[in-house]
Order: C-alpha cells, then sequence, then structure tokens
C-alpha cells in the first residue's frame, strides 16, 4: 500500500480566546491510507471541526490560533506551507464538504460559478471547458437538469440539491482527500441517507480517501473502515468500524452507541441520551475528561490522565474499559 | 448633516422563510408585491405632494415682503400692492397653488423676482449638470477610497491599522464640509498650487479640464462619504467574512484578493447601499456648500443666491426639483436590492 | 526601566504640549509643516493622556469619551459664564477701533487667540459663537424630542391610519434635504435665534418621530405593556407610565448626536449667510471671514473656529454614539 496519505502526529490547536486559551485539540494523532474512510465522532465542541480544519491548513494563517504538532498529507508538511502552497493544494489535494448548505453557497452567486472559478482556479481551460466540467460535475453528483441548475442562484434549490453543489464544489479538482464536515445534520432524514449513499459512490468512482465527521454514530456506522472517538479535544477511542461498533471499550463510546435508534426498537422508543455537558476546555479537568458524566467513574479517573493504549489496532483512553481485553485490563493500571 | 440609521426597512432583507407549498407561497407573494408597491406608490404621490404643498405655502411664513424686494424702498402703497396683484399674492393660498403646480407640469416654473429676471427652469437646467457631475464624482471616489479601506480594516480587524482607519474616519465625520473645503483649498491649492479654485471649466470644453477643475470640489465631497461608507462597509464585511460560503471559498482555493471582490464585497454592499440612500440628503448638502464655497456654477449656488435675494419663485422650484431627485434617487436605491441579493427578486418586495 | 516606562506618560503629555505651543505660537504661514507638527503634537498628546490615565484608573478607561465630556464642560460653562470673564470685545466695533487687526495668535497677549480684520477677540467670539450653537441646536433637539417622541409613541401604539399619516407626514419632511430645507426656510424668515432654532428642529423631529415609534412598536410586543393592558390600565396610562420612560433613553441618546448634526447645521447656514448675521458671532460666519484669500496670510481666522466646531462636533457624536451603543438596540448597525 506504500505510505499513508495523511498522518497526524500529535496535534494541539489552542485558539485564544476571551477567557483565556482554549485547547480544542490536545495531541491527536492519526493515520489514513490512499482510499480509506475515517470516521470521526464526537459531541458538538469536541474538537472536531477544529481538527478537520486545522489537517486541512486553513487556520494556519489565523493569528488566533497556536498550532503544534505535524499533518503530513502526502509527504508534505501543512503546517509549514506558505499561505499560496495551501491554496495550491485546496482543491486538487484536499476538498472539503460543510455541514450546512444553506451558508456554503454564496447566496448572491449563481450555481455555476461556484463550479466554474474553482475548476478555472486550478486548470488552464477555456470558460467554455469549465462550464462543460461544471456541468459534468452537476451530473455526477446527481442532479437532474444541470443545464437549467447551472444558472440558478442557491435559493432556488432545496437542500439535499445545494448540498449535492457543496460536494460537486469541493470534487472539482478530484481531491485525494475529502474531508465531510457533518455533511447530513442540516439536512432532513430522508435525504440524509442519499447524500450519504452519494459519497459512498463517490468515494469508489474517485478512489479518494474520506474523513467523515459527524456527531451521530449512525451516520457513520457501516459506511466507515476506521472510526475515532473524540472527546473534549482528545481521541478517546479508534479502531477499525467493525470491532468499536461490535465491542466498543471507552465507556463514552458505548453510550454513543447505545443513543443510536435501533430499527427493531418500537418507533417511539427513547434515546438514551448521556447526561451532563463536555468539559470546559479553557479549563480542562485534570484527570480523565470524561470523568464527571462516566457511570463507571473510579476515584483515579478525576486525578491520572488515560493515555490511548493499542491493542493491535484498537487504541482506548480509559483506565476501566468497557469491554476489556485480557491484555488492556492489565496495562491500564500501570498507567505512566 | 441627515438622520443616519433611522431607516426602519433595512433589515427585512433575506432570511427565507419556510412555508407550505412553493406554489401557495408563490401567488401570496405575488399579492403581497402588487398590494405594497400600490402602497409604497400611493405613498410616494402622497409625499411628493406634501413636498410641493409644503415648499408653495413657504411664500405664506414670508417676513420680507416681496413688492418690496422687486421694488425697492421707498414706492407708494399703491405701488406694491400692484405689484402684489400681478404677483397673484392676494389671491387664495390653495388658487396660487393650483396655478403653480399646473405651470410647474407643463415645466413653467415662473421667472425669478429679481434682476435679470430669468426664467427659473432655465436656470436649474443650466445649473443642474454641475451639481450632478459634481455629486456623482463625489461619490465615486468615496467608494473608490473607501472599498479598500474598508477591506483592509476589515481584514485585519481589531490590528492597529483597523483602529486607526477607525478612529479617521470617526474624526473625518465630526469636519463640517465648508471647513473641510477650506483646509484642502489651503493646503493642495494655495499650499501647493496643485489645484485650481474657485474656476469651473464645463463638460464641453473638454474632459481633462473639467476633471481637472472638479477634482478638488468632488474631494470635499468624497471626504465625509469615504468615512461614513468605510465605516459601514468595513463592520459588514467583518460579517460576512465569518460566514461559511467564505471558508468554502477559501477551502477550493481561491485566493485573498478574489474572495474579497468576488465573494465578500456584494453580500455586505446592502447597509452601505442603504446608508448612501440615507446620506444622500447630507451629499446634497456638502454639494451645496463646496460650489458655494468654490463659486461653482451649480444648484448650491443658484439656491443660496436666491435665497439671500429673497428670490423665492427660484427657491421654489430649485426646491421642488431638487426633492423630485431626491426622492426619485431613493426609490432607485430600494429597486438596487433586488440585484444585490438576487434573493430578494422572488421571496421578498 | 519600570522608571521610564512609569514617566513614559507624563514625558509624552509634556512633549505634545510643547510641540504644540511652539506650533501654534512659533511657526508662522507654516502650510503643510505647521499642520504636520499639530497632528504630531496632537498625537503625543493624546498618547501620553491615555498612558496618565491608564496608569492612573486602571486599562479600560474610556479616554476619549472623558476628554470629550472634559471639553464640553469647559466649553460650556465658559460659554455660560462669557460675559463675566476679563475677555475681549466680541461684536462692537467702535469698542474696538484701537485694537490690533489681524492678530496672531499669541497665549501671552491681551488676545491669546488673536483677533480679526475688525480687532474683534477671536476667543470671545468664539465662546459667544459658543452660546449661539450650544442655545439654538440644544433648543431644537428638545423640542424634536418633545414633539416627535409624543408623535412617535401614539404612532407606534395606535397604528392604523394615525400612523399612516404620522409616516407619510415625517416622509414629507425627509424627502427635502435637510439643508435645502433650512435654506427654503431661510428664504422667508428673518434670521433671529427662535427662526434657527425652529427651523433647525424641523430638522430633528422627523427622526425623533420615526425612533420613538420604532422602539414603541418594538416594546408594545414585550410583556410588561402586555401585562399592563391585560390588567386594564388605559393606552394614555400605558403610553406615559410604561412606554415613555423606556423610549426616552433612545431618544435622549440619539439627541445627542442630533446636537452634533445640528450644530454643523447651524454652522453651514451661516457660513452660507442665511443665518446669524455679522458682526453677531457665530462659528459659521467666523470661518467664512476666511474665505478667499484671507485664510492663506491668516489661516488662525478659520483655524481657531474650525478646531472648536471640530472639536465639539467630534465630542457630542463620540459621546452620542456611546450612549446610543448602550441604550438603543437599534443603533448597532453604524
Amino acid at each position: 500500500m506504500g505510505r499513508p496519505l495523511l498522518v497526524v502526529e500529535n496535534l494541539s490547536a489552542v485558539i485564544t480566546t476571551g477567557r483565556g486559551p482554549l485547547t480544542a485539540v490536545d495531541g491527536v494523532s492519526l493515520s489514513l491510507d490512499r482510499g480509506e474512510v475515517l470516521g470521526i465522532v464526537g459531541e458538538s465542541g469536541s474538537g472536531k471541526s477544529v481538527l478537520a480544519r486545522t489537517i486541512m491548513g486553513l487556520h494556519c494563517s489565523d493569528p488566533r490560533f497556536a498550532l503544534s504538532g505535524t499533518v503530513k498529507l502526502d509527504g508534505r508538511d501543512v503546517l509549514g506551507l506558505e499561505p499560496s502552497q495551501l491554496r495550491a493544494m485546496w482543491g486538487p489535494e484536499v476538498g472539503m464538504v460543510f455541514q450546512d448548505p444553506m451558508t456554503a453557497l454564496n447566496p448572491v452567486k449563481r450555481v455555476g460559478t461556484h463550479l466554474v472559478e474553482a475548476v478555472r482556479k486550478h486548470q488552464q481551460v477555456t470558460r467554455r471547458d469549465a462550464v462543460g466540467q461544471a456541468l459534468d460535475l452537476l451530473d455526477m453528483v446527481g442532479i437532474p437538469d444541470p443545464r437549467r441548475r447551472i444558472n440558478q442562484f442557491p435559493h432556488q434549490l432545496s437542500g439535499g440539491m445545494r448540498q449535492r453543489v457543496v460536494i460537486a464544489m469541493a470534487l472539482a479538482n478530484r481531491p485525494k482527500l475529502l474531508i465531510a464536515d457533518e455533511p447530513t445534520t442540516a439536512l432532513d432524514v430522508t435525504v440524509q441517507r442519499q447524500i450519504l449513499d452519494l459519497l459512498d459512490r463517490l468515494r469508489g468512482e474517485l478512489g479518494m480517501a474520506v474523513i467523515m465527521i459527524s456527531h451521530d454514530l449512525g451516520v457513520v456506522a457501516g459506511r466507515t473502515d476506521r472510526v475515532a472517538v473524540m472527546y473534549g479535544g482528545e481521541i478517546v477511542e479508534t479502531a477499525d468500524a467493525r470491532s468499536l461498533f461490535d465491542a466498543p471499550r471507552h465507556p463514552y463510546a458505548s453510550a454513543l452507541l447505545a443513543a443510536i435508534p435501533s430499527l427493531k426498537g418500537a418507533p417511539h422508543q427513547r434515546l438514551a441520551a448521556i447526561d451532563g455537558t463536555p468539559p470546559d476546555l479553557v479549563m480542562p479537568p485534570s484527570g480523565c475528561r470524561f470523568a464527571a458524566r462516566c457511570d463507571a467513574v473510579h476515584d483515579d479517573c478525576r486525578v491520572q490522565p488515560p493515555q490511548l493504549i493499542f491493542d493491535g489496532t484498537h487504541g482506548t483512553a480509559c483506565h476501566y474499559p468497557v469491554n476489556p481485553l485480557i491484555s488492556t485490563a492489565s496495562n491500564t493500571s500501570g498507567d505512566t | 448633516m441627515t438622520n443616519q440609521s433611522v431607516k426602519d426597512d433595512a433589515g427585512a432583507l433575506g432570511s427565507a422563510s419556510a412555508a407550505p407549498s412553493l406554489r401557495a407561497r408563490r401567488r401570496a407573494g405575488a399579492w403581497r408585491r402588487t398590494r405594497r408597491l400600490f402602497v409604497r406608490v400611493a405613498e410616494l404621490m402622497a409625499v411628493l405632494f406634501l413636498v410641493s404643498l409644503g415648499t408653495f405655502a413657504l411664500l405664506s411664513l414670508i417676513d420680507t415682503d416681496p413688492a418690496v424686494t422687486i421694488l425697492g424702498e421707498g414706492h407708494t402703497q399703491a405701488d406694491y400692492e400692484a405689484v402684489r396683484e400681478d404677483l397673484g399674492l392676494n389671491d387664495p393660498l390653495l388658487e396660487r397653488y393650483a396655478d403653480w403646480l399646473g405651470s410647474a407640469a407643463h415645466g413653467d416654473l415662473g421667472a425669478s423676482i429679481v434682476p435679470p429676471y430669468h426664467d427659473v427652469l432655465d436656470r436649474i437646467m443650466a445649473a443642474l449638470p454641475v451639481s450632478v457631475e459634481l455629486a456623482l464624482l463625489g461619490v465615486g471616489m468615496a467608494l473608490l477610497f473607501s472599498i479598500p479601506l474598508a477591506m483592509w480594516s476589515a481584514y485585519h480587524a481589531g490590528g492597529r491599522i483597523d483602529r486607526w482607519i477607525s478612529a479617521g474616519t470617526f474624526s473625518v465625520l465630526s469636519v463640517p464640509s465648508f471647513l473641510a473645503g477650506l483646509l484642502l483649498i489651503w493646503l493642495l491649492s494655495n499650499g501647493l498650487g496643485w489645484f485650481p479654485r474657485a474656476e469651473w471649466s464645463r463638460l464641453d470644453e473638454g474632459l481633462g479640464a473639467n476633471l481637472y477643475h472638479a477634482f478638488l470640489p468632488a474631494l470635499t465631497i468624497a471626504l465625509a462619504e469615504t468615512a461614513l461608507l468605510t465605516r459601514v462597509l468595513r463592520s459588514d464585511l467583518i460579517t460576512t467574512l465569518q460566514e461559511d460560503y467564505i471558508l468554502a471559498a477559501r477551502a477550493k482555493g481561491m485566493g485573498t484578493v478574489h474572495i474579497m471582490f468576488s465573494d465578500a464585497l456584494r453580500p455586505s454592499s446592502f447597509s452601505a447601499v442603504t446608508i448612501l440612500g440615507i446620506s444622500l440628503g447630507r451629499l446634497i448638502g456638502s454639494t451645496v456648500i463646496v460650489e458655494y464655497l468654490f463659486a461653482l456654477p451649480g444648484m448650491g449656488t443658484l439656491v443660496v443666491g436666491a435665497a439671500r435675494t429673497g428670490d423665492y419663485v427660484t427657491v421654489q422650484g430649485a426646491v421642488l426639483v431638487i426633492a423630485l431627485i431626491y426622492v426619485a434617487t431613493n426609490a432607485l436605491i430600494d429597486l438596487s436590492y433586488g440585484y444585490l441579493d438576487p434573493r430578494v427578486r422572488r421571496s421578498h418586495a | 526601566m519600570p522608571l521610564l516606562t512609569r514617566l513614559l506618560g507624563p514625558m509624552l503629555l509634556c512633549a505634545g504640549l510643547v510641540i504644540l505651543a511652539v506650533a501654534i505660537g512659533g511657526i508662522r504661514n507654516g502650510g503643510w509643516l505647521q499642520v504636520l507638527v499639530v497632528v504630531i503634537g496632537a498625537a503625543l498628546l493624546f498618547n501620553g493622556i491615555g498612558k496618565v490615565a491608564r496608569r492612573r484608573f486602571g486599562p479600560h478607561v474610556d479616554v476619549t469619551a472623558w476628554l470629550c465630556a472634559v471639553w464640553l464642560i469647559v466649553l460650556i460653562s465658559a460659554a455660560v459664564f462669557a460675559p463675566l470673564l476679563p475677555i475681549g470685545e466680541h461684536q462692537d466695533l467702535a469698542a474696538t477701533l484701537s485694537e490690533p487687526t489681524m492678530a496672531r495668535p499669541d497665549l501671552l497677549s491681551a488676545h491669546p487667540l488673536g483677533t480679526n480684520n475688525f480687532g474683534l477677540d477671536l476667543l470671545t467670539r468664539v465662546l459667544y459663537g459658543a452660546r449661539v450653537s450650544l442655545i439654538v441646536s440644544i433648543g431644537a433637539v428638545l423640542m424634536g424630542m418633545v414633539f416627535g417622541g409624543l408623535v412617535g409613541i401614539v404612532a407606534g401604539f395606535r397604528r392604523g391610519p394615525v400612523d399612516w399619516v404620522a409616516s407619510v407626514l415625517t416622509n414629507s419632511f425627509l424627502a427635502v434635504p435637510p439643508l435645502i430645507l433650512l435654506i427654503a426656510l431661510a428664504t422667508v424668515l428673518e434670521p433671529t435665534l427662535q427662526n434657527i432654532a425652529f427651523a433647525l428642529s424641523l430638522l430633528a423631529t422627523p427622526s425623533m418621530i420615526r425612533i420613538a415609534r420604532a422602539s414603541t412598536m418594538a416594546l408594545a410586543e414585550r410583556e410588561f405593556v402586555m401585562a399592563g393592558r391585560a390588567m386594564g390600565a388605559s393606552n394614555l396610562r400605558v403610553m406615559v407610565r410604561e412606554l415613555l420612560p423606556n423610549v426616552a433613553l433612545p431618544l435622549a441618546s440619539y439627541g445627542m448626536v442630533m446636537i452634533s448634526v445640528l450644530i454643523v447645521a447651524e454652522a453651514s447656514l451661516s457660513f452660507l449667510g442665511l443665518g446669524v448675521e455679522a458682526p453677531a458671532p457665530s462659528w459659521g460666519n467666523m470661518i467664512a471671514e476666511g474665505q478667499g484669500r484671507v485664510f492663506e496670510q491668516n489661516p488662525h481666522i478659520v483655524l481657531v473656529p474650525g478646531v472648536v466646531l471640530f472639536f465639539t462636533v467630534f465630542a457630542f457624536n463620540a459621546l452620542g454614539e456611546r450612549a446610543r451603543s448602550r441604550f438603543d438596540s437599534r443603533a448597532g448597525k453604524l
């Protein structure tokens, strides 16, 4: 398989706020192969979006962000690139799909303009060819009657159609990595599924790697190769999708799983919500960040922060995992 | 010198609301638009009627007798009475108003009551192009200055340069236009000898000469407009730059300049356009003062001269024409929202 | 090092004062140079005051606002007590036959800010001009607030035809550019103080109506007004007891800004020769004396009233904007 497409090592992002420095991403490491799909799951405020944007380099020139660690995309150090090098990378190397298609498209620009300018930014083509490409793109993301749609304004499209345009915009230059930041959260339930299927299909057709970010494990289930669960700016559990869904080890991951409405359950079954609120990242708690909301909390959890410990490819940051393997259980107490 | 930020309907743009059926919504929307248009036109007519009536009724407030203005002092009572009768001053106010409005509709605004008794409309038509050119040049210059300033300021919001620009524009807003004009004359015309003062060169005498003579007055007008536009545009740009579609544009590799002009400027220009409309009165005011200051043959010089000699007929005509232009321009500005935001074209009127 | 940082403020302050004094009193006919030096001096002075004030009163002290307040207090009290002050003659030409004409500002002489071509003392004229400007514009704003506030509250509360009539009337006044309206009034009215104040109040009223109406409409939806009505309070009672106190604050803060607008309006009118007539002083007609070649040879004729006018307008603007962002929810835009 060769070297991975994306390697993130010990990445931290500290944001200057009015209350003090906020550590939105705290020592995150992950890697992604070509064509692989990684799901990143966590509540809002867990640092998923900041992580995604930092990986892309969108926060590089923002003076409010202090970044440390490394992000290597296809061998290049993203955090060390010049702004012009970053702009050359955004599009052909990495693209992004945003949460809310209502706000991700410029209300005063026609659908076609969004695509044509993206194409012409990175390819030396005539306007006519760029329009041709834009039509192909709209066709590719399953928008019927592209010739009519291309001249419409975003507000004339439904939410699902708009999100397809946003996807087409991100794919205009065939990126090797697509970051989808909650691509279905703002959409109707029926449309959510279509968009997810579309992303699945496009990944297969274009052979790109995908990072799928969601607060909903159900969105990620069955569509990802691997899943990372984020809490309080840290990755608390990461594993291949099957083993995480079958046997989650971190209490937070298992609580999230319990929150997925079961298809077999009664139609109005109550969801198991997780009580409490996420930790304050300006003044994070000293021990395990999930301790305040954990059902299985022990005294040492509040003092000693757990490290992410791997058993094969399954990593967990918990002193007392829910589905412990023999080997990890013996490790947790001997934490350094 | 006008009522800033008192226009109510500026914020009611965009925000497409979810409604049951698209077709029903469109039909209801069309009906609402027609109704609103009708109400607007009715209001506009009422406003114009009241303005013309008010302009005319000013006469009844008059302290100095027009007959004395025309004949001068020391004539017999009968002489004055004859002049008054001749001017129709002894008829009832409404009757005179109807006469005046009737002739005005036919393009007859009467003749000046002081020598050399020129036709008022002729004088206005001669003066108007000068004023319009000055005002347009002033606004054009203001846009030229304020767009880059506001962009720079918004892009570096909170930085040192941004704070200097904010302080500078706020200070400029406190400098009356006649003071600004005098200072500019002092510094650029007398001090450096770059520009002429108190001369005018008509457009048909050559564009270069015309612009050369118009530069300093237009710059004076542009100063306050620049400050106002920069402030409004800056704050809207800061809001726009936080939008997702700006991030989306960055994420597909677009450059900063492209994003500023192509993505951020137009959605940020609503308040600026509204402010242009609101400050139109101030613009006309400063044009009047600048013309008077530079002795340019425009509407301002005309109306100030007429006011000083008590030539109420000329003042009436000029005020009527200026009010018409003012109201019409404001209506045009309302229409321009449709261009700036395509959403307004369909959903709201 | 700490000593240096502590002394930096006072040092800047003194340096600014010295430079300002030299620039105003020393350099003659400097043109650009003189302007530049004055700006540098003022910047140093402002910076120094800021440093001293922050050291003394903490880092969040709003130096600009305090300076504006001090300026207005000094100006207003000097204007009020002008007849009692031992200063020169402001308008009686017969009394100044032996005085120097066009004297340059000299802080140590009998005419600290100089004299004009009739030998009238500029400091005195500026103070008497302040009396005119302030009386006329504050009076007009008060008239506008009372009348506009009442009409606006009734229109916003009753809605319907009353509202329509009020809004058409307001729009009609706003359909004539303010200065044009003033000029038209000046054509037919004698330029007495009462008439000028009346004309200015016509400028202030329409916007006051709009603000009062909009605030009333926003308030009428709120619970305490609803509650008042539900408890059977009469309309008049609701308007006077519930609405008036809540509308008064945004109105008053807008009034601050309006004062500065009207000061400029009055000055413009007098500058055009349609307001206060010379030799009676007003800032506008004092500046008008500097038209033509006069300004070139005697910049102080324009600069003395001009600077005072600028500071006053700036002070009302700055304080008004601060008040508005606190008390008027609709002022966020600007």
